[in-house]
């Protein structure tokens, strides 16, 4: 959006020098962390999990950094800003996908692999093609949440810079991708870690400070504040309850029950989020670790449930929709009307660096899966050099890096929150239902992995690239997106929903059953065995410690 | 999805894991001792009602808030609704499944996982 009611408006939107000086100091202690973690990372285990060093509540906290991404604090705020309880549903999805993480997924996961998904399933499989398989939608998932950063981040600095004009966001989303691939390059997963260490601290600090503010400004009564916000929104009492944005009919219905599943199920399916489970020495540590990120995050979204309603009482929709970014400039202008050019700088200052921490998270986890699955596994046949293995993935680094880069300047116009959606689908869809499989089912098959992986994979993407999000027509989803191709009289979006959930994770699931029980090489019980003596009891798996 | 027993496989093919871990066959002996069934059953006594218990929960959740919001829109105190408390005891859920899990596996779990655990690495050394 480059009106120039946008153009004016960033213009009286705090003081874009102030703004700089504090983007400016959050990126040279970013940079410094980096540095510092670099001098002690050493080994292939130091560059993919941090040594396996950190303590349950360190990587709690850091995985709450990973996991809060800019859709969590500026989307989801943003979309309750614009239509109320809708966006709400939003955030107890994010966090109830985390128990499924919780109960099945994270001892069993840490005790069966190293560095990635993949190390799971093929421990359980030992197939080349799998592995393949698993990098793959790895890389795919990463980068669709990546763009996603990217875009935010344009949006974000566009409003706070005083950057207008695309060509000037475009130069802002390239910086910050490659400000993050530098910190990925030196730092490994110790830097990256750490840094979301205190990106989660500051931004838990800043989202309390504010809410406590808005509290205030309320009389500390929940009731005042939703009666305010009612009152100053034009849908009046129906932005309380639910259906401003999902309920408009039946396709946007089943749209949301789509998007629903995909948060609920694509959690545990994301690889970034996994990854963070090697970082920590045992099991225990890595359960605990998910319960410190299930509070940080719960408590979290509590916090964005009164930003979103203290922003449209006191912005109102009609200001933000008119900011750079729509509803993701909510709560910015939001910390700007409360404590002024300080506040905002602030808050915009985390949210910038919500964003380099989590493109840093995925971009390590991508180029591991590239290095250490395709480069090392599948193309050196289990025969790569250590040095090489990390070297490959620092070089992967740059391209995911810049791919992202590329692929946020296209995708800069869009809604955050919603392409983070579109990501946990494709997750839920490709990765989760091979790694519930191995883990819990004896007969499970390489094929039955191969079909649910590429099943889910292609179904889930194919099923985007048919959809009203990629061609046809305006999305209903904040009133500020539209197709990706804008030109209207391109049409090929045969599948009604937005979120292609509700169809790919079942048939994901199905697939994975399916060429399961056709295969007939039987599956290897022996294998299963060893499996699950060690998901459970843990023997076998690499330990940590070192500090 | 359940923890049940896989095929009789052949304990006369050992194949040995990858940088000399043990044999599977050692693994074999594990996975069929009472102490290892005894604490996969807890890992699914636990996990599993708890995964059915809150998916049912969240997604009568978003069934109500997509098919029923007029249920959601009733006034409870001031102007909070329904909607709004039942989001909010989804959180409620949410922290206490997990913090149950978390007392739960420490208790019942770690122990016994433990002692298995203790009890193959001894015999790995001989």
């Amino acid at each position: 959006m480059t009106s120039p009611a946008a153009g004016t408006l960033a213009a009286t939107v705090g003081t874009p020098a102030v703004n700089f000086v504090i983007f400016a100091v959050f990126i040279v202690v970013t940079l410094v962390i980096a540095v510092s973690a670099a001098a002690q990372s050493r080994s292939t285990t130091d560059y993919y999990a941090g040594g396996r060093a950190f303590t349950g509540w360190q990587n709690g906290i850091a995985t709450g950094g990973d996991y809060l991404s800019a859709a969590s604090f500026l989307g989801i705020a943003g979309i309750i800003a614009l239509a109320g309880y809708d966006g709400f549903l939003y955030s107890v999805g994010f966090l109830v996908g985390w128990l499924l993480v919780l109960l099945l997924v994270a001892g069993p996961l840490r005790n069966t692999g190293r560095y990635t998904m993949a190390d799971v399933l093929d421990l359980r499989l030992k197939a080349v093609p799998v592995r393949a398989a698993a990098a793959v939608s790895t890389l795919t998932v990463s980068l669709f949440y990546l763009v996603a950063q990217m875009a935010g981040a344009g949006a974000l600095v566009s409003l706070l810079l005083g950057v207008s004009g695309s060509a000037a966001q475009d130069i802002t989303v390239a910086v910050v991708g490659l400000l993050m691939i530098f910190c990925v390059l030196v730092g490994g997963m110790k830097g990256t870690t750490w840094v979301q260490i205190v990106k989660a601290t500051i931004l838990a600090a800043a989202a309390a400070v504010t809410t406590i503010w808005v509290l205030a400004r309320a009389g500390f009564n929940l009731s005042t504040l939703l009666h305010h916000a009612a009152a100053s929104s034009p849908a009046g009492a129906a932005v309380l309850g639910p259906g401003l944005e999902y309920g408009v009919n039946t396709v946007s219905k089943f749209d949301f029950i789509s998007l629903a599943l995909a948060l609920v199920l694509g959690t545990a399916g994301l690889p970034h989020v996994l990854m963070r489970l090697y970082t920590v020495p045992n099991a225990q540590e890595a359960r605990r670790s998910v319960v410190w990120t299930i509070w940080m995050v719960g408590l979290f979204y509590l916090c964005t449930l009164v930003l979103g309603f203290g922003a449209m009482w006191l912005v109102g929709g009609k200001q933000i929709l008119a900011a750079p970014g729509g509803g993701d400039s909510a709560v910015p202008l939001l910390a700007f009307k409360l404590g002024g050019t300080l506040l905002l700088g602030i808050v915009a200052a985390v949210a910038f660096a919500t964003i380099l921490a989590v493109v840093a998270g995925l971009t390590i986890t991508a180029s591991a899966s590239f290095a250490h699955d395709v480069y090392a596994d599948v193309l050196r046949r289990g025969d790569a050099d250590p040095g090489d293995e990390v070297r490959v993935a620092r070089i992967t680094a740059v391209v995911i890096g810049t791919v992202a880069v590329i692929g946020g300047i296209f995708a800069k116009d869009i809604d955050v929150a919603f392409l983070v959606g579109l990501a946990f689908a494709v997750a839920a869809s490709a990765n989760l239902p091979s790694i519930l499989y191995s883990l819990f089912w004896p007969r499970f098959t390489a094929r039955g992995a191969l079909w649910s992986i590429y099943g889910g994979l292609v179904s889930s993407v194919g099923l985007i690239i048919f959809s009203p999000v990629v061609s046809g027509q305006a999305s209903p989803v904040g009133g500020a997106s539209s197709s990706l191709i804008s030109d209207p009289h391109v049409n090929f979006a045969f599948f009604p929903l937005d979120n292609p959930g509700l169809v790919s994770i079942p048939l994901a699931f199905f697939l994975g059953w399916l060429g399961t029980v056709t295969d007939r090489h039987p599956a290897d019980s022996a294998r299963f065995a060893r499996m699950q003596v060690r998901a459970l009891t843990g023997v076998g798996a690499e330990r940590g410690g070192r500090s | 999805m359940a923890l049940t027993q896989p095929g009789r496989g052949s304990i006369s093919g050992t194949v040995s894991t990858q940088s000399g871990r043990g044999s599977v066959s050692g693994y074999e002996v594990v996975w069929a001792s009472r102490d290892f069934r005894t604490l996969r059953r807890r890992f699914g006594s636990f996990s599993l009602p708890a995964c059915v218990l809150f998916f049912t929960w969240y997604f009568l959740f978003v069934i109500t808030a997509v098919f029923a919001p007029g249920f959601m829109r009733i006034g409870v105190f001031g102007d909070v609704n329904v909607g709004l408390c039942f989001g909010v005891l989804q959180f409620a859920s949410t922290f206490a499944i997990a913090v149950g899990y978390h007392r739960c596996a420490r208790r019942r779990l770690d122990p016994l996982s433990g002692r298995l655990r203790q009890r193959l690495e001894a015999g790995r050394k001989h």
